[in-house]
């Protein structure tokens, strides 16, 4: 009865030719000229020696690199990955969810609830984040709308104070980076076949099981590359976090620009934007290698 | 017998759609059951009910017992084999098949047990760390039944799941899943649109059309007895011819065909001066050049005459040009039995006509007004 397998499946993918490679030249070109070579000079000029406002002496030291170690700039570092991380796990919380209803919607619906949350990108980043300060306002429009309900608890102060606190520097970047979040996890919500969740429960598996057993290991590609999409810009994200935090909440981000802007230490700043990097590659390496493998693995 | 699956009146519907239209059924405890009828007929809305993946719209579900019209599927002792065989992609097949037991929360050392026991009884020993990515189609099937029946459930559903295999894998299927059930004695409920299928491993068989039962009996009383022109038609060959009642004299009812052939059926049965309609297998045709002594044997003309490897299937077209397909068993080497042109001569026993329906004649069942047509013709 057992007939003879093949132990690979076997692969109908030729290798390109140099029709392929022409496809992908502006590619790497793009990739070139604007990633590898600007990555390069920063890497060469992290290891030059600062000489104060904007001036560079090509002499090569390490001492860049130590003053990362610091603790004002591990500090720094550190703040960094704790909001970018709660972003990134309050992104996969909400957006989890508004993936799922996407992509089990009916086909001919998906398109017009993709566009939904595709709308905030129609409107510059900056003028949509300064309408934040306008809702959050101590005199703005959430708090006129819930001092009119009234549905502010006493124990809280009146009007309620976000604007210029780490809850309104949480809300702008969640606000942010959700769409990033959810068309990832929608892929590959819509690819799941239904079923499997069929198949899930007939096993006995309740709706609990059923997620953390079947559906969340066979989407987890899509929510590792969200994490990815939302992480990694997340820990670099500037200006924001000025604007939302009046000044007060500085991340990483913030330091690196105000190192190259208005004469700063560019060498240094080069050297945190290679720390930078380094963490980036760290995220991708937990998210699409190790971790995938562990829950799938399951 | 008591009965381990009981459908009471139930209804599906779909917005303006009525999948499934009132039906009972009773399944008995270790019975191979199967559901037959075309694509969209009703028969898979039916299960999917039994399994609990939908609600009925009016009706009960009775499973052992009890009632579990509303219970979800993990609350109910029966599993199901899936068309696509949905085989949990990011688990080996022992993760697969243990993935029930596990849900059961069944201590380990009794997974492991019954585990490799369910993966014995497929044959797929050897096979527990590949990935169903890595499996042929034969294979996947056979750690879904696993996976299903390592459950020990009440009752095993089965949508369809040998539409993906090839036709000489299929055959082996069928005897290999007829054998499992007769050897388990778990009830088998099982959906498909092949007749062959249903007739190959079938305790008994429901005809399904148009979310209703036409039909429910034994593989043979189904076949020989077919009570509608759609069962007659859906399971086996059928020629289904129209007739007018000629005579009956209690033993024998003589049938005229549009007055080209005049047939005899079992008497008693019907009225004379009623229409009926009748169906003839093409196998109870026997056909032959010389003139057997039979008188009710009549003339007919071979039209086309195909090989189908065990038989041949013949076009008759009688005197009155009628049209009959008959299938003539291989008998020495003769590729074509009849040559198209010959004149053959019919014999049908009056035991394999079988009624379908009869009405009564238009004269009797509608007042006798000018048909437009009559009317036309008096002008």
């Amino acid at each position: 009865m057992t007939q003879a397998v093949a132990i690979q499946p076997i692969s109908n993918v030729r290798r390109p030719g140099w029709r392929g490679w022409g496809l992908f030249a502006p590619m790497l070109a793009w990739l070139a000229l604007f990633v590898v070579a600007p990555t390069a000079i920063l890497l060469v000029y992290s290891f030059f020696t600062g000489e104060g406002i904007g001036e560079v002496d090509t002499h090569f030291t390490l001492q860049n690199y130590q003053r990362i170690f610091t603790p004002v700039y591990l500090d720094l570092f550190w703040r960094s990955i704790v909001y970018a991380g709660a972003t990134t796990i309050l992104c996969a919380l909400i957006g989890y969810p508004v993936a799922w209803y996407i992509g089990r919607a009916p086909a001919s619906r998906r398109g017009k609830l993709l566009m939904l949350v595709m709308i905030p990108f129609m409107t510059s980043f900056l003028i949509r984040t300064y309408a934040w300060l306008i809702i959050l306002h101590e005199h703005g429009l959430l708090n006129g709308f819930l001092e009119a309900a009234h549905l502010i608890p006493t124990v809280f102060s009146h009007p309620l104070n976000i604007l210029y606190t780490p809850t309104a520097v949480m809300i702008a970047l969640v606000y942010t980076y959700l769409p990033f979040m959810i068309l990832p996890i929608y892929t590959s919500v819509e690819k799941l076949d239904p079923s499997l969740i069929e198949a899930a429960a007939d096993l006995g598996a309740g709706r609990t099981r059923s997620f953390f057993r079947v559906i969340l290991p066979l989407t987890w590609p899509g929510v590792a590359a969200g994490i990815l999409m939302v992480f990694v810009p997340a820990i670099a994200m500037f200006a924001v976090t000025k604007i939302m935090s009046g000044g007060h909440i500085r991340l990483i981000g913030d330091e690196i620009q105000e190192q190259f802007e208005g004469g700063g230490d560019l060498p240094f700043g080069s050297a945190l934007g290679m720390a930078l990097l380094i963490l980036f590659l760290v995220t991708y390496w937990i998210s699409a290698g190790r971790g995938a493998k562990e829950l799938r693995g399951a | 017998m008591e009965h381990m699956v009981e459908v009471r009146s139930v209804r599906k519907r779909f917005g303006n759609f009525v999948a499934v239209d009132g039906v009972d059924l009773n399944v008995c405890a270790g019975e191979f059951l199967t559901l037959l009828g075309p694509s969209g007929c009703g028969k898979t809305t039916l299960l999917r009910m039994i399994s609990g993946f939908e609600t009925p719209t009016q009706g009960s579900i009775f499973l052992a017992g009890r009632d579990v019209t509303r219970l979800p599927p993990y609350r109910r002792d029966v599993n199901q084999v899936f068309q696509s065989y949905a085989l949990f992609p990011h688990l080996n097949v022992w993760k697969n098949v243990a993935f029930g037991l596990r849900m059961k929360r069944v201590p380990s050392a009794t997974i492991k047990q019954r585990v490799e026991q369910a993966i014995g009884l497929v044959s797929l020993a050897g096979f527990e760390h590949r990935k169903p990515s890595e499996l042929s189609g034969g294979q996947k099937q056979r750690v879904a039944l696993a996976r299903a029946l390592v459950c020990e459930p009440k009752v095993l559903l089965l949508d369809e799941p040998l539409a993906a295999l090839d036709a000489k894998l299929r055959r082996a299927m069928q005897v290999e899943l007829k054998r499992l059930q007769s050897r388990l004695g778990i009830t088998f409920i099982f959906v498909t649109h092949d007749q062959d299928e249903a007739l190959v491993m079938s305790d008994r068989i429901a005809v399904v059309n148009a979310g209703k039962i036409e039909q429910i009996g034994t593989v043979g009383e189904v076949y020989r007895q077919p009570k509608t022109r759609f069962v007659a038609d859906f399971l086996g060959a059928a020629n289904v011819l129209s007739v007018q009642v000629l005579s009956d004299d209690g033993i024998v009812t003589r049938l005229g065909c549009n007055g080209a052939l005049t047939l005899s059926a079992p008497g008693g049965q019907l009225e004379p001066g009623y229409s009926a309609t009748i169906c003839i297998r093409p196998e109870k045709i026997r056909v032959s050049r010389s003139r057997p002594s039979d008188d009710c044997a009549f003339e007919a003309t071979v039209g086309e005459c195909l090989f189908r490897g065990s038989n041949h299937q013949v076009q008759l077209t009688t005197t009155g040009s009628q049209s009959l397909v008959a299938t003539v068993p291989c008998q020495g080497e003769n590729d074509r039995p009849f040559t198209a042109g010959e004149k053959v001569f019919c014999q049908i026993e009056d035991d394999d006509v079988i009624v379908l329906d009869s009405t009564k004649p238009r004269s009797i069942e509608a007042p006798s007004s000018p048909s437009s047509q009559e009317r036309q013709e008096a002008q």
